[in-house]
């Protein structure tokens, strides 16, 4: 069974790499590069439905990998039932963007690799996902980075993509500088990276927190958590499929995960927890904000996604693991859903703009649909899915408001209040972007007349006249993602699916009563706005606020101001210092020496008399040193 | 089987001479034969005489015991013998040598760069191999020091012959610099000898009852020659120059290989022989290694010439070699060993492709490249994977010996060594940010001018053992680590 397990990221890592050698180009190549790709994806999904069916405990294999001193690092397997759902999760996913992106690319010329790539980005979360040892572990996470960095640059149309590619492996590298030494520090003081070696070690209560916060580093980058998140929305320059692959469920899951894998370390620890809650807080309000006066449809859901990334952070800091796996389940159907719904739209208009759509529910129902399912799981809308596992963050929080819990009471308030005026923002920006969207009359043609520039959508389609819903091989996986973004939450109620991920029972007391408020609260201002002056955007209601959301809290220009330019006109100082004083001073010693043999030469090629009387003047000096010498001897 | 020793070294020597006889092609050919040969004879070198690959684990043995050794008296009232041996520290470096030597000469057969016949070219890359095989095979310090000197004047040769157009002036500054550090060298050298009486490495193993005073004189005489080579900031001035100037195969082998006699020489020599006065000297070290990684990216995030940033990057690699050398712990040597050969690995391919994209669009500016994955996906494919190897992608060579030079200061543990990792991890993302930069440059955007997308069946032959390598090493660490635990715990005991 264990080999199983280690098939799951192995055969998508392999089936990529050979993708890879495939040269671009023809037809038949191209259908190759398609079925490797979904064939990656099917055949880890039906390993991880084995396993689930035949796994009834942890399967967990180990063999010695590299000894490096004492250090022991294991190529090790190990997925309990949780992870298997995990697994399932990414494995849906990656197979319906592997069947989606058949139709989304069908002329790109460089399909090949990318589908190559999508592969290698599966095997990699799953790798992180199934890995029992934090080098291996490692080795995913910085994979799924490269990937990362290649699928958003792929579009070689939109000059801000290689940007956008670069800043999003460079935050995520920044991040993984804290990462990799926390990994140091807990193998070094485990003596072995085998992550059930590290749990078990007793470890010395400082360093197991400065190294908790260090991962959180690593976490908070992959995770886009603050202030690391600023890659996550420029990350829309990739393909719309991408942004799927990439929101729901892998690199952002991916470090929401290693906090739930090393669990029982964090528990130790009140600081980092105190630590994780407090960014979970502040990444929550600052997505939902931001996500609220995007005009760039796939900006919204890129800053939701930063938003309800911090719900799961704020379960892991609240105490509950298992609510955060769920929301990180159920997330991942939504999100998936809304972001392939999302690429139906931008294929069928050809603009990512809001200010350019509406009036598109009569022409593309299926999408339409697809986004009203995906919308209300993401505002928590009973009884779609998100509703359920949001209900357990807010539980989860409200319960750790009443002590008894490893995380500080007051972290727990932050992360409760948070949590609960995120769902209003959510609410209210779900609702605006339905309504954008699907209804009121169209804005294809804007103020200015039919001349708008088409330059945002991000695979080479002609504009179609009209609208219509995507074609079969990418309204399929749309369909099927709309079940679990839809049920997915009463899976709460199945005692099997409750007891792997240990989660508590839903209640529906009177606590959800206030999350229900805020939820009507949110769509009915945003509904009532949008009806009260026609055509206009609910956002304009913010006034003079809204630049500051539109633009992120100009945390890029923060960013860029702080770290990038430093960095750079730092870089400038030591190229100028290495070349004119190191390399200055080398090249001064050489001149030096040449600038003196030539003066002794010249010094040397004197007339006659003048060396005559040099000759003499040496003999002279030599004999009164010599008389000088034999007097005193 | 023993005088395979002497075989290795005799083969690369006589295939010279019959090279610089034939006609040039025949010449090439010939130098290809032999560079083949002597590689599968460094292959054979490498297995470890014991066979067991994967039972590793350290005994308790505290001297050292070569896989193989030979030793002849050579010049007895010297007190120098004709001693060479291999064992696990040597032996990965060995057989890069073997392979890089061989790829290069098989680049040339199909290019030979402008400037003088590529027989003689081909020729004098033997005889560099003479000189760095003889370096790693060594166990006498005078034998050692003769083959590290062996090495300067063919490299010479190669840039000042086969180089760009400032190609004398980068020849003098390298050999000027380098013979430098030999100066030093020969002075370490004999401190060692008369004091201890012996060049023998194996007898002078730990110490040998040096006094600490020789030690600490001739560790830093060592440590600044090796530093020079190496090359360790501040000393590493004459390294972009001579790179940007050198041919392709010449930029291969001194970066692949060459630069490797530097650290090698600091573990074998410097930590080996006079182990009290590396603990001495291990924190300056150490702080000059983190220096060297920091400095050498940020310059990389500044440097326009392709070859350059490439050499300067070598800088910030070697860095991290050294920092594992400095921390003299097992994990540290262990990872610099690693970090040396998937350096040669991965930046002798760098070198490679970048002499390719020099040589097609005729340019090395970054400003003037650009587009390469429009215009030939497939060499852009490659640099990019070069590229990611090099900033220390887990899962390829590069990353082992970063990520644990990191590890093993961790381990060292105190304020000062875990301020160096810390310093030294933040090195690791922006080497990663100058690759990207550099990707950026070269593979984005819009291509100045067209060029040809096909690859040369040479080129592919050059270029994919050491894409091969440069994964293989990553997923398979103990093709290089395997029997490196002893050897190394033997010449860190002395510290303990």
């Amino acid at each position: 069974m264990s080999y199983l397990v280690a098939a799951l990221p192995a055969v998508p890592l392999l089936l990529g790499l050979v993708g890879l050698l495939l040269s671009p180009g023809d037809k038949p190549r191209r259908r190759l590069a398609a079925a490797l790709g979904v064939t990656g994806a099917a055949l880890a999904l039906g390993g991880t439905v084995a396993l689930l069916i035949l796994a009834d405990d942890v399967v967990a294999a180990s063999t010695s990998w590299v000894r490096l001193g004492e250090l022991n690092v294991t190529l090790s397997v190990s997925a309990g039932v949780a992870a298997l759902y995990v697994c399932l999760a990414v494995t849906v996913v990656a197979l319906a963007v592997q069947l989606y992106s058949i139709g989304y690319l069908h002329d790109d010329p460089r399909y090949a690799p990318y589908a190559a790539q999508v592969s290698l980005f599966t095997g990699a979360m799953l790798l992180v996902v199934t890995s029992g040892d934090l080098i291996l572990l490692l080795v995913g996470w910085e994979v799924m980075g490269v990937c990362s960095y290649l699928l958003i640059g792929h579009d070689r149309r939109l000059p801000e993509a290689p940007a956008a590619a670069v800043k999003a492996f460079l935050v995520t590298r920044v991040g993984d500088v804290g990462f990799l030494l926390g990994i140091a520090l807990l193998g070094w003081s485990a003596r072995s990276f085998a992550i059930a070696d590290v749990l078990a070690a007793g470890h010395d209560k400082g360093l197991l927190t400065a190294a908790l916060l260090l991962i959180l580093a690593g976490v908070a980058g992959k995770s886009a958590q603050f202030p690391l998140h600023t890659w996550l929305p420029d990350a829309m320059a990739g393909p719309t499929p991408i942004s799927a692959l990439i929101h729901a469920a892998t690199m952002v899951a991916a470090g929401v995960y290693v906090v739930f894998r090393l669990y029982p370390l964090f528990a130790k620890s009140p600081v980092a927890l105190a630590t994780l809650g407090v960014t979970a807080a502040v990444t929550l309000l600052l997505g939902a904000l931001s996500a609220t006066a995007q005009d760039d449809l796939k900006r919204v859901l890129a800053w939701s996604t930063v938003s309800q990334i911090g719900y799961m952070t704020g379960a892991l800091a609240v105490g509950s693991p298992a609510a955060a796996l769920f929301h990180l389940l159920t997330h991942a159907a939504f999100k998936a859903l809304l972001f392939l719904a999302a690429g139906a739209v931008i294929h069928a208009v050809g603009t990512n703009y809001l200010s350019r759509m509406g009036g598109l529910r009569r022409a593309m129902p299926v999408t339409f649909w697809s986004f009203v399912v995906g919308l209300g799981a993401l505002a928590g809308l009973p009884p779609l899915a998100g509703f359920w596992s949001k209900e357990n963050v807010l539980v989860a929080a409200a319960h750790a408001t009443e002590g008894g819990e490893p995380v500080p009471v007051w972290t727990a308030w932050v992360v409760w209040v948070a949590a609960l005026a995120g769902v209003l923002i959510t609410a209210w920006y779900s609702t605006r972007l339905l309504l954008r969207a699907f209804f009121g009359p169209s804005r294809a043609y804007g103020p200015d007349g039919p001349d708008w520039e088409v330059g945002f959508d991000d695979a080479r389609y002609d504009r179609p006249g009209l609208p219509h819903d995507p074609p079969r091989v990418m309204r399929w996986p749309l369909l099927v993602l709309t079940v679990p973004a839809a049920l997915l939450g009463l899976a709460a109620f199945a005692p099997g699916f409750r007891t792997a991920l240990e989660l508590d029972q839903p209640h529906l007391d009177v606590a959800i009563a206030l999350p229900m408020l805020l939820l009507v609260t949110g769509v009915g201002t945003a509904w009532w706005l949008w009806r009260a002056v026609p055509g206009a955007d609910p956002v304009l209601a913010l006034g003079r606020v809204r630049p500051l959301l539109a633009n992120g809290f100009y945390l890029d220009a923060v960013q860029h101001r702080l770290v990038v330019r430093p960095v750079r006109a730092l870089a400038g100082l030591v190229k100028l210092i290495d070349e004119r004083v190191v390399d200055g001073a080398v090249e001064g010693t050489g001149k030096a020496a040449t600038g003196l043999g030539t003066l002794l030469g010249a010094a040397h090629r004197t007339a006659l008399p003048r060396a005559a009387v040099a000759v003499f003047t040496g003999a002279l000096l030599l004999g009164v040193v010599a008389a000088i010498y034999g007097a005193s001897a | 089987m023993n005088a395979l020793l002497i075989v290795v070294l005799m083969v690369p020597a006589l295939g010279a001479a019959i090279t610089a006889l034939l006609p040039d092609r025949a010449g090439r050919v010939a130098a290809t034969v032999t560079a083949a040969i002597t590689f599968m004879l460094t292959v054979v070198l490498a297995l470890p005489r014991t066979g067991a690959w994967f039972a590793y684990v350290g005994t308790d043995r505290e001297s050292l015991v070569p896989w193989r050794e030979v030793n002849v008296s050579w010049i007895p009232s010297l007190e120098v013998d004709f001693h060479l041996a291999v064992d696990g520290i040597s032996a990965p470096l060995v057989v890069l040598t073997g392979l890089l030597t061989l790829l290069c000469c098989a680049y040339t057969i199909g290019k030979v760069p402008e400037g003088g016949s590529g027989r003689t070219l081909a020729a004098l890359l033997l005889v560099l191999e003479v000189g760095i095989l003889g370096t790693f095979l060594a166990f006498d310090l005078v034998l050692f020091f003769l083959f590290f000197e062996v090495t300067l004047l063919p490299m010479y040769a190669v840039i000042a012959g086969w180089g760009g157009p400032d190609k004398r002036r980068a020849a003098r500054k390298f050999v000027l610099y380098t013979l430098f550090g030999s100066v030093l060298l020969l002075l370490g050298v004999f401190t060692v000898v008369t004091a201890a009486g012996t060049a023998d490495l194996s007898a002078l193993l730990g110490g040998l009852g040096l006094s600490r005073t020789t030690q600490y004189v001739a560790f830093t005489l060592f440590a600044l020659a090796f530093a020079v080579k190496a090359p360790l900031w501040p000393l590493h001035t004459w390294l972009p120059d001579a790179h940007t100037e050198a041919p392709t195969v010449g930029s291969v082998l001194l970066a692949g290989v060459l630069l490797k006699m530097g650290t090698y020489g600091l573990i074998r020599i410097g930590v080996g022989v006079t182990p009290s006065g590396a603990a001495w000297a291990a924190p300056v070290l150490a702080v000059l290694a983190v220096a060297a990684i920091v400095i050498g990216s940020l310059v990389c995030l500044r440097q326009t010439e392709l070859k350059r940033l490439i050499a300067y990057s070598s800088v910030g690699h070697m860095g991290f070699v050294l920092l594992g050398i400095a921390t003299l712990t097992i994990t540290g040597v262990q990872a610099a060993l690693i970090g040396n050969v998937a350096h040669g690995v991965i930046t002798g391919l760098l070198f490679f492709l970048a002499g390719a994209i020099k040589d097609r669009t005729h340019s090395g500016d970054l400003a003037d490249l650009g587009g390469l994955r429009e215009t030939s996906p497939r060499l852009a494919g490659l640099f990019g994977f070069a590229a990611i190897a090099s900033l220390g992608l887990p899962g390829l060579a590069g990353f082992w010996g970063e990520a644990f030079a990191v590890v093993a200061a961790v381990q060292r543990g105190g304020p000062l060594w875990i301020t160096l990792a810390a310093v030294a991890a933040v090195g690791g993302a922006l080497t990663a940010a100058y690759f990207l930069r550099l990707l950026r440059r070269v593979t984005h955007g819009a291509a100045p001018a067209p060029l040809s997308p096909g690859i040369a069946r040479g080129e592919w032959l050059a270029w994919a053992p050491l894409v091969l390598l440069a994964l293989l090493l990553g997923l398979v660490p103990s093709l290089v680590l395997v029997g490196t635990h002893d050897p190394i715990s033997a010449i860190t005991e002395a510290l303990r």
